[in-house]
This record gives C-alpha cells, sequence and structure tokens, in this order.
C-alpha cells in the first residue's frame, strides 16, 4: 500500500480543492484521509455519510477536588505552565492551560488533585460520493495533540486500505511545520507540495521542503496560480530542479477553484476546460510515479 | 492595546492585513508588530527594517547523567509524555516530545536529569521609524510552536511599554498555537474568505474566541468571490464586519511580489482607514 500526502507549508494555495479532486478521479481506488483536522474541510466537497463517529481521547488535565484541597499551593508552584491560578482564594486549573504532565498531582500533599482523561475530538469513518471511504476528524476547541489525532485518522485509513485491498491511501495534510505536519509525513510513500508563486509561497515551500527531506521522501510539486507572478514561477522552478522535485503541473489563476467551492463540487466535476485537463494529467503523473515507487 | 489577526482557515490573509495595518499607523504613531506564525513567518517578508536584535531562543530539556543514575525509573514512570525510554543500561531522552514541565527532573532522587537549554529557533527584532517589527522562526523538525510564542509574547511585554499599540500575526487554525497567540490580546481580528471553506473555518475560530471569552471582530477578504453565507452568518450572529477587501487578481498580483497594497491600492487603503477608525473608537473607548 502506498500513501500520498498533499502539503503546503503555506495555507490557502489550494491543497484541499486539489486533494478532494484527486479524490474523485482516483474513486474507488483510494481510501482518502483529511489530516487537516484544526480546519478539516474536504467533507465540504466530498459529501461523507458521518456514518460511524468515535470520540477521541488523548493526555489528561488536571483537576482539584475543592473539597480536599487545602490551598498550600505546592501544585501552582511546580507548574510550568501558569495552569493554577488563584480565584477567589481558591486554586482552580485552566484546562486551556494546562498541558497534562500530572507534575500538580504527584506531588500534592493531600491528593487533592486528579487527572482526568480529556475528549479531545471525534473522529469519522464515512463513505463519500465515489463510493470510496474517508476517515475524518474534528478537533475540539484549543485542543492540544493533534498530532496524535492526525496518526489516529491515518492509522485508521491504512487499517480500511489494507481491509478492502486497496493499494492507495490519499492525505490531506495541514499548513505550517509543527506537530501535526510531522504526523502526517510520518510513513508517507510520497509528497505532493502544493504551493503559489508568490513570496510568502516560495518562502513557506522551501522550509517544508526541508522537513519533507529530513524524512526523506520523494516529492513532488504542482504550482497553483502560476501565471500570477512569473517571475517567482521561474524561481521555484529553479528550486525544483535543484532538489530533484517532480514538477507535476503549473495550474492557471482561475476563480473556478471558488466557484466549484461554492457548490460544493471539486474542480473537476464543476466544468470541463484546460484547469480540469491539467488537474486531470497530474492525477495520471502522480499514479505512475507512485507506481514506481 | 494588543490586537491579534486570527484566521481558521490558512491563507485567508492574515499577513496583508497584518503588515499593512502595521506600517499605515506607524506613519503617525509608533507599533510593534508581533510575527507569531513561529512555523511559517511571512510578515518579514514585507516589512524592511534595521535588524537591531537577534536572539537564538532555548526550550528547556532534561539531559541524562549516567554517572549518578541508579536507574530506578522513576523519571520514565513521571513523564506523560512518554518522552523518556528506560533500556537495561540507559535513559533515553526524546527531546521532541518533551513539554518542558520539570517532573523528571526536579523529581529525580539523585539529580540525573538536569533541565538544559535545546534550541527551538531563533528571534529577530527590526525597526524601521516608528515601526518595531519582532518575527520568531522555529527550527525546522521542532515540533512545538507553543513555547516559542509564548517566549516571544514575553519578549515584547518586557520590552515594549503597555500603553503602545501592538499588532500579533497569528498562526492558523483552532488548536494550541492559536489560544497561546490570542490569550493576552485585547481584541482578535478574524479575517475570512467568503467561501464555504472560509466559513466553515470561521465558525471555528468564533467559537475558539467565545471559548477564550475575547472580544472579535471579522474582516471578509477577496470580497465578491463566492457566495453571501459569510455576511449572512454573521449578521446572524451579531458579529460586526469591519472591512471588506475586494477580490482582485491585481491585488493578488501585488501580494504575490511583496508589496505593501495600502500604498498601491486606494481601495484597499479607504477600507483600511475604516479599521482604524474602529481601532481609535475602541482604544478612546479604554482610556475612558
Amino acid at each position: 500500500m502506498k500513501e500520498i500526502v498533499v502539503i503546503s507549508g503555506k495555507g490557502g494555495t489550494g491543497k484541499t480543492s486539489l486533494t478532494a479532486s484527486f479524490a474523485v478521479l482516483g474513486a474507488q481506488d483510494v481510501i482518502v484521509a483529511d489530516c487537516d483536522v484544526d480546519a478539516a474541510d474536504m467533507h465540504l466537497l466530498l459529501e461523507p455519510d458521518f456514518k460511524a463517529a468515535e470520540n477521541f481521547f488523548s493526555g489528561v488535565i488536571a483537576k482539584i477536588d475543592q473539597n480536599i484541597c487545602n490551598q498550600c499551593g505546592k501544585c501552582a508552584d511546580v507548574c510550568r505552565f501558569d495552569a493554577i491560578p488563584v480565584i477567589d482564594g481558591h486554586h482552580i486549573v485552566q484546562p486551556l492551560d494546562c498541558e497534562g504532565c500530572g507534575y500538580c498531582a504527584r506531588i500534592c500533599p493531600v491528593d487533592a488533585i486528579k487527572m482526568e482523561e480529556q475528549n479531545v475530538g471525534n473522529w469519522y469513518i464515512s463513505t463519500i460520493k465515489t463510493g470510496s471511504t474517508m476517515v475524518h476528524a474534528r478537533l475540539g476547541i484549543g485542543a492540544e495533540n493533534s498530532g496524535k489525532l492526525v496518526a489516529k485518522v491515518k492509522n485508521e485509513a491504512k487499517r480500511i486500505a489494507d481491509e478492502q485491498q486497496k493499494d492507495l491511501v490519499l492525505v490531506d495534510g495541514s499548513p505550517g511545520i509543527g506537530c501535526p505536519v510531522v504526523s502526517s509525513l510520518s510513513g508517507a510513500s510520497f509528497v505532493i507540495l502544493v504551493t503559489e508563486p508568490t513570496v510568502s509561497g516560495f518562502h513557506d515551500l522551501k522550509r517544508v521542503y526541508q522537513l519533507v527531506n529530513k524524512f526523506g521522501i520523494k516529492a513532488g510539486c504542482i504550482i497553483n496560480k502560476a501565471d500570477l507572478n512569473p517571475d517567482v514561477t521561474q524561481q521555484i522552478w529553479e528550486f525544483l530542479k535543484n532538489n530533484a522535485i517532480e514538477h507535476i503541473a503549473d495550474l492557471p489563476y482561475d476563480e473556478s477553484f471558488t466557484e466549484a467551492m461554492t457548490q460544493g463540487k471539486t474542480i473537476i466535476e464543476y466544468r470541463q476546460g484546460e484547469l480540469q485537463e491539467q488537474v486531470r494529467q497530474s492525477w495520471d503523473k502522480i499514479e505512475t510515479i507512485v507506481n514506481s515507487l | 492595546m494588543k490586537i491579534a489577526i486570527a484566521s481558521g482557515k490558512g491563507g485567508t490573509g492574515k499577513t496583508t492585513l497584518s503588515t499593512n495595518l502595521a506600517v499605515y499607523l506607524a506613519e503617525k504613531k509608533s507599533v510593534v508588530l508581533t510575527d507569531l506564525d513561529v512555523e511559517e513567518p511571512n510578515s518579514g517578508l514585507f516589512i524592511h527594517g534595521e535588524l537591531i536584535h537577534q536572539e537564538d531562543k532555548f526550550n528547556m530539556v532534561p539531559q541524562w547523567k549516567s554517572d549518578s543514575c541508579t536507574l530506578c525509573g522513576n523519571c520514565r514512570e513521571v513523564c506523560n509524555f512518554h518522552a523518556i525510554v528506560q533500556l537495561v543500561d540507559q535513559i533515553m531522552v526524546f527531546p521532541q516530545l518533551c513539554h518542558s514541565c520539570y517532573a523528571c527532573s526536579e523529581l529525580c532522587p539523585s539529580g540525573s536529569l538536569p533541565m538544559t537549554p535545546e534550541k527551538m529557533g531563533e528571534l529577530q527584532e527590526y525597526q524601521s521609524g516608528n515601526l518595531h517589527f519582532i518575527e520568531s522562526k522555529l527550527d525546522v523538525g521542532q515540533e512545538q510552536a507553543v513555547p516559542l510564542i509564548a517566549q516571544t509574547l514575553r519578549y515584547v511585554d518586557e520590552n515594549y511599554s503597555e500603553v503602545m499599540l501592538k499588532i500579533y500575526d497569528s498562526p492558523p487554525g483552532t488548536s494550541c498555537p492559536v489560544i497561546e497567540a490570542t490569550k493576552d490580546a485585547d481584541l482578535v481580528i478574524l479575517i475570512t474568505e467568503p467561501t464555504p471553506f472560509g466559513l466553515h473555518d470561521l465558525k471555528l475560530a468564533v467559537e475558539t474566541m467565545q471559548e477564550l471569552k475575547k472580544r472579535f471582530v471579522v474582516i471578509i477578504n477577496r470580497y465578491g468571490i463566492g457566495n453571501d453565507d459569510v455576511v449572512d452568518y454573521c449578521d446572524g450572529e451579531n458579529i460586526p464586519i469591519i472591512m471588506k477587501i475586494p477580490n482582485s487578481k491585481a491585488i493578488a498580483e501585488r501580494y504575490s511580489r511583496g508589496e505593501l497594497l495600502y500604498l498601491v491600492v486606494p481601495e484597499f487603503r479607504a477600507e483600511l482607514d475604516k479599521l482604524i477608525g474602529f481601532i481609535d473608537t475602541l482604544n478612546r473607548e479604554t482610556e475612558q
């Protein structure tokens, strides 16, 4: 089984619109995983049925039993996250600040602190409009451990692919270079970098590629809105060449990305034209590369 | 006053707004702009100032001292993040998993896990006239953005007076880095685009700000594209929309070159004036 991960460094480059289009083109052959758990949007295009839902528990947070607590303040002294302020004479844990290290609970002289398991989000297994399966999630507000939820979504997608004897898992990753991205990259066979020829897009591409390179994963690149700034596009071409990154496609600046989304459709379902043809060719290219790995 | 500029969805214009607002305001008074999107900081691409300070930023992680360790296993047991593994004759620390809680170190009976600094990124401070710009960059391979965001906020608090206007360019999303970046803000500006993705992620961001009990307003970027759902949603929830940036390929082209829009796009400047008017009113309210 092969795993294709789509990331971008910078947000808003068209990553999710393209991943959803590839999911439609791959149809029954691919299991889809939406690992952008912070701002999961692929469900808006792929019509999942949310058939199976489960809570995701990860990590713990401290809770002080005020009936036992003698307000000695030792917990607040050891807390490196300033998560235990005194409010109206009582030591109260602030859930959004608590990182769940459990130090306070260990040193509390009267044993007033319990660590409680935390529900940080939900994850779903759905049938989508292509008839295939998508694993997706929704992270709770301000939750920690999104990296772990990403790993959960990915592992479930892989398990299902195994079960249904599918050869491909297609993963929509999150922006940035931090823990959710690292988590979505681990175990990937091929990475697709979606970028745009803006000073920010190129800057972020270079940073996220450094990360991909640390993992030693083969990468390809799609330049979206390539005609927006020919100079920067040229610089990106050079960068791809120098780093042996497959140059998959240059897509034009085209507002049908947004028009399709507004109708709840992927780009390739919306209308047929040059852009759609290029997206199809991109997917063919990606399949060829991945099959040869 | 502290103003954080945030969004659920990435690529909606946080950096465009932060940099233009800061430079425009700095024409008249002192402003501090801080880029807290430490994973992919971009504000610096639009700001040209003189580098006046630079420092490495460190995270404290335990380092194992083999000579005094009795291999009692207490450290492994107290670590809730599985950052410590005990092998037959040694202790291994995985710094990427460490949250710097100090439990293993301070609870070690033989003092064999002293906390030692490990570099996680760097902070740079620039100045251009009235504009002070601070940017922190996470080292590639470091996974946790929150400690660097926290240290950057502390640097700004320690070096700039409370009365100065401070603008924070925040990371995208709704998880821990955004909470850290917005939790001290007096006003959060959520910038979105009028599309289904924009609306979906705006709702998540709104829930987050309500949970944090923050005062927040909305700005719509690429106005004219997509549909009216974002406007209808904000009207229904009584969330003020204080600025609309028109959808235009010409604006996108200028942005792609790293240009400041308010200098070259009059419609943008006119909209930015509305935001500045709003901030001025708010400032007067707080002063009273």
